[in-house]
């Protein structure tokens, strides 16, 4: 009898373990942020620069997933209930779209630990931090200049539509961004006032029908990839790409290319937080972390996109800084892609472009 | 006959038990088969027919206004389109939009109404907000003052439309129609239309490949039937390899030998073929060359086998009787060949008509497929209607075909092996 009650103490206990344990086990769990991004050298800049020192600092872990920018997928979590991911890095049309739609939490500034009016213009939204800076430019294999165009190398998004003078393909973006507004520069539009002309059917017409001068020597690219592909294979003589990703075999592969800093189209990537997450707390110390401007200086060494955050450029050492489109001197003829515009009218345009390029 | 020595009442009273007996081993029989098609019938059902079911639905049901302006919705039921709307119209608007916006909801009204009228997004959010502040009428002007779009006839004819529960907006743009202010049913202008070319297209190039296949396929198909099996074996692991291998793959490797500086290219240029490197890669040429290679195993199977199971002895006896080997071959091979024909090139064509990644990456803008679209409508735009519409047009469009096919050559006769 001692012997069995013996057994059952034991087995109670065991009970109890496994109890406590069973119940332990969320609270471990809790203990983990889903942080979703774009993959690529895009995320392994994050992971170095954020995730892994942020893991070591706190001992929470940083779950990973990609997506490919799609608000689908979003939308129906937050409309089923079943929120997964928590922190989230968007575009400039996400952000605005998650907010007036409802499915980004509005972020609370006091919570990030930085005010509002540090951040470049544009870049703190309601319901997304910015965090880096990138830009669209242009860019060309040095060969080219010796072998095709007579030694004359191209300076400007003029030339990128100069056919005569820099023959050879082009490469663009499959999207009416940036395009479109790089058209009416191109036709003599002042840049304050591209958005304007725009918004105008006679504008847009005026857009499309400079586009139709290079139509036949255009290579369209849809994955940020791509772009850089094209130009190490000789696909296009020259490409319009983000400039992080014609940085990269630049430094890292020694490709002979230069990048052109003429009009270029800066845009951000911002933090947000999915509504309803159950780790809204620990997703406000992430995004809190990888706003404070010592870390996001960091994330400039592993790509060139720059920093959001106008305390951050002291920590960034000179050589990394004059690659980056926050630099002064490539910031000249930039201007700002207008999001609140592209919210409006991407759907429409995309649309006319889409039936524009099937022509 | 055994049962002739049974006295007549027993064979009756035999005859019954046996009925039963013979019942109830049917019953089993019938309720084991249904047990056993249950499964696969339930998978069918929830994975494809209810989907397909909710995508035709998706594409006629658009009870976005109707739920999120439910007051204005209801007062321009009774309005006739020929000036603005009255002062209860936008009473009714107020109310509706500061009950959105307080629920943010605002942005999924402009979302919707921006398929029709686009940049009234933003002009929604703002109006939104401006209505939540508003506390006494009349709020016809105070509206206009705030967004100018409220004084365009337009936009109420827009809100008026969406704010059907059913509606045939989405098939309409599925075959560039639109509507004008007035509500004539016009075609969008030159320029703008896209569907009814992609439609055309995805039937063409699916044709096109089809019979490419078809005219390369059959005599791979009839050489591997009738070689020795060594040597047919070797052969048909040809044919296969390729098959086994995914598409992605197979496409990516014709982006490589297509390319620019690919080695088709330097193959040209080396034998003097052509001066300057031509291009091959994002072309219709390109597109229809690495589909064909594709879809070559799915026309080239189905008339193998139908070959292996032609007896030599038919075309033996042809020659026999006199005729030459063309004649023999078009009057009593070919026709046997026909069932693995239709089957194989029926496969082929319905597999091109759902075409995307092979065109996304080997084509230029003018190659891609209608897959490509209804891609872009389902994740990047979120239009599920758009989306939809052209899902069903695309399948109805294939029943169709397959129906004409039928009739033509006869399902009963086509045969797999």
């Amino acid at each position: 009898m001692k012997d069995f009650s013996n057994r059952m103490r034991v087995g109670c206990l065991a009970g109890v373990a496994a109890l406590a344990l069973s119940s332990a086990l969320p609270a471990a769990a809790e203990d983990s942020i889903t942080v979703v991004s774009w993959g690529g050298a895009y995320s392994e800049s994050q992971r170095k620069a954020y995730h892994e020192p942020y893991m070591a600092e706190t001992g929470i872990k940083i779950i990973e997933a990609e997506y490919t920018g799609d608000i689908a997928q979003m939308r129906a979590m937050v409309e089923s209930g079943n929120v997964t991911w928590d922190v989230i890095d968007v575009d400039a049309a996400t952000a605005l779209a998650g907010c007036d739609q409802g499915f980004l939490e509005e972020i609370d500034y006091a919570k990030v630990g930085q005010p509002r009016d540090k951040f470049v213009v544009g870049g703190a939204l309601d319901c997304g931090v910015a965090t880096i800076v990138y830009a669209t430019v242009f860019g060309y294999d040095n060969a080219n200049v010796g072998n095709l165009w007579g030694g004359n190398a191209p300076t400007t998004i003029a030339d990128f539509y100069d056919l005569e003078k820099f023959p050879g393909k082009r490469g663009l973006y499959k999207k009416p961004f940036v395009n479109l507004e790089w058209a009416l520069i191109v036709d003599g539009v002042a840049k304050e006032d591209v958005y304007n002309v725009l918004r105008t059917p006679e504008g847009l017409d005026r857009a499309f029908a400079k586009l139709d001068t290079i139509k036949s020597q255009v290579a369209w690219w849809e994955a940020g990839a791509q772009a850089a592909e094209l130009l190490a294979t000789g696909e296009v003589v020259m490409t319009q790409a983000w400039n992080g990703r014609l940085y990269k075999p630049i430094k890292d592969e020694g490709k002979d290319w230069t990048i052109v800093w003429d009009h270029q189209g800066v845009d951000f990537d911002f933090w947000a937080i999915m509504k309803n997450t159950p780790k809204l707390d620990l997703a406000y110390q992430f995004v809190a972390y990888a706003s404070a401007p010592e870390n996001m200086a960091r994330q400039s060494n592993f790509i060139s996109y720059g920093p959001s955050h106008a305390d951050a450029i002291p920590h960034i050492p000179e050589d990394v800084l004059k690659d980056l489109p926050t630099f002064p001197g490539n910031m000249g003829t930039a201007f700002t892609v207008d999001a609140s515009f592209w919210a409006d009218n991407s759907e429409a345009l995309q649309e006319r472009f889409n039936a524009w390029l099937a022509q | 006959m055994v049962s002739t020595a049974v006295p007549a009442g027993g064979l009756i009273e035999g005859s019954a038990v046996l009925k039963s007996h013979l019942r109830r081993a049917e019953r089993t029989r019938k309720l084991r088969a249904v047990g056993l098609v249950l499964p696969l019938f339930l998978f069918i059902m929830v994975s494809f027919i209810i989907p397909i079911g909710v995508m035709l639905f998706q594409s006629i049901y658009d009870p976005d206004i109707r739920t999120l302006m439910p007051n204005t919705a209801a007062a321009l039921d009774t309005w006739d389109g020929a000036d603005l709307p009255d002062e209860t119209v936008f009473a009714a608007l107020v109310q509706d939009l500061a009950a959105a916006q307080k629920e943010k909801k605002a942005a999924l009204i402009g979302r919707r109404l921006n398929y029709e009228m686009s940049g009234l997004r933003s002009e929604l959010v703002k109006s939104g907000k401006a209505a939540m502040t508003m506390t006494a009428g009349p709020y016809k002007d105070q509206m206009i003052a705030v967004a100018p779009i409220w004084g365009d006839r337009a936009t109420w004819a827009v809100i008026k439309r969406a704010a059907r529960t059913y509606t045939p907006y989405y098939y309409l743009s599925s075959f560039d129609f639109e509507y004008t202010a007035d509500n004539d049913v016009v075609a969008v202008p030159e320029g703008q239309a896209v569907y009814k070319a992609v439609f055309v297209r995805t039937l063409g190039i699916s044709l096109l490949v089809t019979a490419l296949t078809l005219v390369l396929g059959f005599p791979v198909a009839y050489l591997l039937a009738t070689q020795p099996p060594r040597i047919a074996n070797l052969l048909l692991i040809l044919v296969l390899l390729p098959f086994w291998t995914s598409l992605l793959v197979r496409t990516t490797a014709w982006v490589v030998l297509l390319q620019t500086q690919g080695p088709i290219n330097d193959l040209l240029m080396l034998t003097g073929l052509v001066d300057e490197r031509v291009q091959l890669i994002f072309t219709r040429f390109g597109t229809i060359a690495a589909m064909t290679h594709i879809q070559l195993p799915f026309t080239l199977l189905p008339i193998y086998s139908v070959m292996k199971t032609i007896s030599p002895s038919h075309m033996r006896a042809a020659r026999s009787l006199g005729a030459n080997s063309f004649y023999a071959f078009a009057r009593v091979y070919f026709p046997q060949t026909l069932p693995g024909v239709a089957a194989g090139c029926l496969l082929t064509f319905i597999l091109c008509l759902g075409y995307y990644i092979t065109p996304a990456l080997v084509g230029g803008p003018t190659d891609q497929l209608i897959s490509t679209y209804i891609a872009l409508f389902t994740n990047s735009t979120v239009n599920w209607g758009m989306g939809s519409a052209l899902g069903t047009i695309l399948l109805a469009s294939t029943l169709v075909l397959y129906f004409v096919y039928n009739r033509l050559v006869g399902i009963d006769r086509m045969r797999l092996t």
